[in-house]
């Protein structure tokens, strides 16, 4: 049991360390990013002020598809080498991204009502954005339905590796079909086409909300240890009582 | 090897037919879906033509839904997926035959059925053999995408919503190829080839893929 559990442990010891630390300077950042953006940044030319909603819309849908790509990657943990804590990392992962889908969805809509005057348009970026959203829906859904931790674990692991097929096509579906929502601006080839005085509050808010994405995620790991270890503790005390009864 | 996989398959064609089985029941529940939208959306012979290839795409896929959940969940309640599993045929045949069994005793005939429905839906001769012939291609994607979901749940007391849930999102490029394909056979603005190629790539990828993440997911069931 002990050894089982020796990894954790470490992993314990180090996020005690870390989480303060990962949080505060996120949160400074993103305080930082966030003063720039309502702040200093000049409203655009042609949007006015509705062009501050990118400083919250793009961050949270870089962070929607980053937090799937590391849940597939702790997928391939589980699967491959068995990792005690890849599937904490992945089963942490999932409501926070999921959450970070859903904002990216919600700022979207908010952006798109004066801008192309409707609330959604089926359009093929913001389609398969929903269906991430669904995916991580459907993941969160899977890990609620097994009682047993590691089966739960290695059934969600499948399913988050099937599901990663949707990642490249959230990525490219504005480069691959004519939508109309833009291409990408900031990470292109021959630069960026943002102006620099929007562009450095955008890429400290995104900075920051990752930095508060990252000590989300280890925060949630240890919830999860400590809860796999109350179950454990439950099972053994329950087994111990049982054993009493027999004897 | 091939004598085994013949088994296997010849097995679960008879369970489906036989009493129990439940292959009809899909069947019924898409006519009785493709009963239900004259009623929703009017009877305008009119838009229902229009509108009907979706939805006998919409009540395939459906359909194909209800059955899944019995895929690997009976034989896992009776034992006889441990079995299968420690057989020497090896498990991504087993997957392959039982799910190519169950596309033969659910998903072939809701290809089959479709012109007929179609005929209640108004549709034209052009229409009807475009809605079959994607529906003959789809649904074996639909099947193999669904036994991800099967295997996921096969040890589930209520898998069939959940299994719903998970597949649905995947299959989601397989109904817009299908569809498309079917539109551009009446509106004649692209070739009808095109779409429907990439549907078939679409069938063989589920085949494949659909095959080898179920066998996945009924490894890493147990132990």
């Amino acid at each position: 049991m002990n050894l089982t559990f020796a990894n954790p442990s470490r992993f314990l010891a180090f996020a005690r360390l870390a989480i303060p630390w990962v949080g505060a300077l996120g949160a400074v950042l993103a305080g930082i990013g966030f003063y720039g953006a309502f702040a200093l940044a000049p409203a655009d030319y042609q949007q006015g002020e509705t062009v501050r909603i990118i400083y919250i819309h793009v961050p949270a849908a870089w962070l929607s598809t980053a937090c799937y790509g590391m849940m597939a990657l702790s997928s391939i943990g589980t699967l491959v080498w068995r990792h005690p804590l890849a599937d904490v990392s992945a089963k942490a992962m999932a409501p926070i991204g999921a959450a970070f889908t859903f904002l990216c969805l919600i700022t979207g809509s908010l952006w798109g009502r004066p801008m192309w005057g409707a609330w959604w348009v089926w359009d093929a970026r913001l389609t398969s954005v929903l269906v991430l959203f669904l995916m991580y829906c459907g993941i969160l859904a899977l890990w609620n339905a097994y009682e047993d931790p590691a089966r739960a674990g290695r059934a969600a692991a499948v399913m988050t590796l099937v599901g990663a097929i949707n990642l490249p096509i959230v990525k490219f579906s504005v480069d691959w079909w004519n939508t109309l929502h833009q291409p990408a601006s900031v990470f292109r080839m021959g630069g960026s086409t943002i102006d620099a005085s929007m562009l450095w509050p955008l890429l400290t808010v995104a900075l920051g909300l990752t930095l508060v994405m990252v000590c989300l995620h280890m925060a949630a790991m240890r919830n999860e240890i400590l809860r796999r270890r109350v179950r454990t503790l439950g099972l053994m005390a329950a087994s111990r009582e049982t054993q009493g009864f027999s004897a | 090897m091939i004598a085994a996989f013949i088994v296997l398959f010849r097995r679960d064609l008879m369970l489906g037919a036989r009493i129990g089985g439940g292959a009809g029941v899909g069947l019924v529940f898409f006519l009785m879906l493709v009963t239900i939208m004259p009623f929703a959306v009017g009877p305008d012979m009119a838009l229902l033509a229009r509108i009907g290839p979706a939805i006998l795409w919409v009540a395939a896929l459906l359909a194909t839904l209800i059955g899944l959940d019995r895929l690997f969940q009976a034989d896992d309640e009776d034992g006889s997926l441990d079995l299968l599993r420690m057989s020497p045929l090896p498990l991504p045949l087993v997957v392959l035959a039982k799910g190519l069994a169950h596309w033969i005793s659910t998903g072939l005939p809701l290809a089959l059925a479709a012109p007929f429905l179609g005929l209640l839906l108004a549709l034209e001769p052009k229409a009807l053999l475009a809605v079959t012939g994607t529906l003959l291609v789809g649904t074996p994607a639909l099947t193999f995408i669904g036994a991800i979901g099967a295997a996921l749940t096969a040890g589930m007391r209520r898998g069939g919503l959940i299994l719903s849930v998970l597949v649905l999102p995947l299959m989601i490029p397989v109904l817009i190829f299908g569809i498309s394909a079917t539109a551009a056979a009446l509106s004649g603005t692209i070739p009808f080839m095109t779409p429907f190629s990439i549907l078939i790539a679409l069938a063989l990828f589920a085949l494949v893929s659909g095959t080898v993440a179920a066998t996945l997911a009924i490894q890493n069931a147990e132990g």
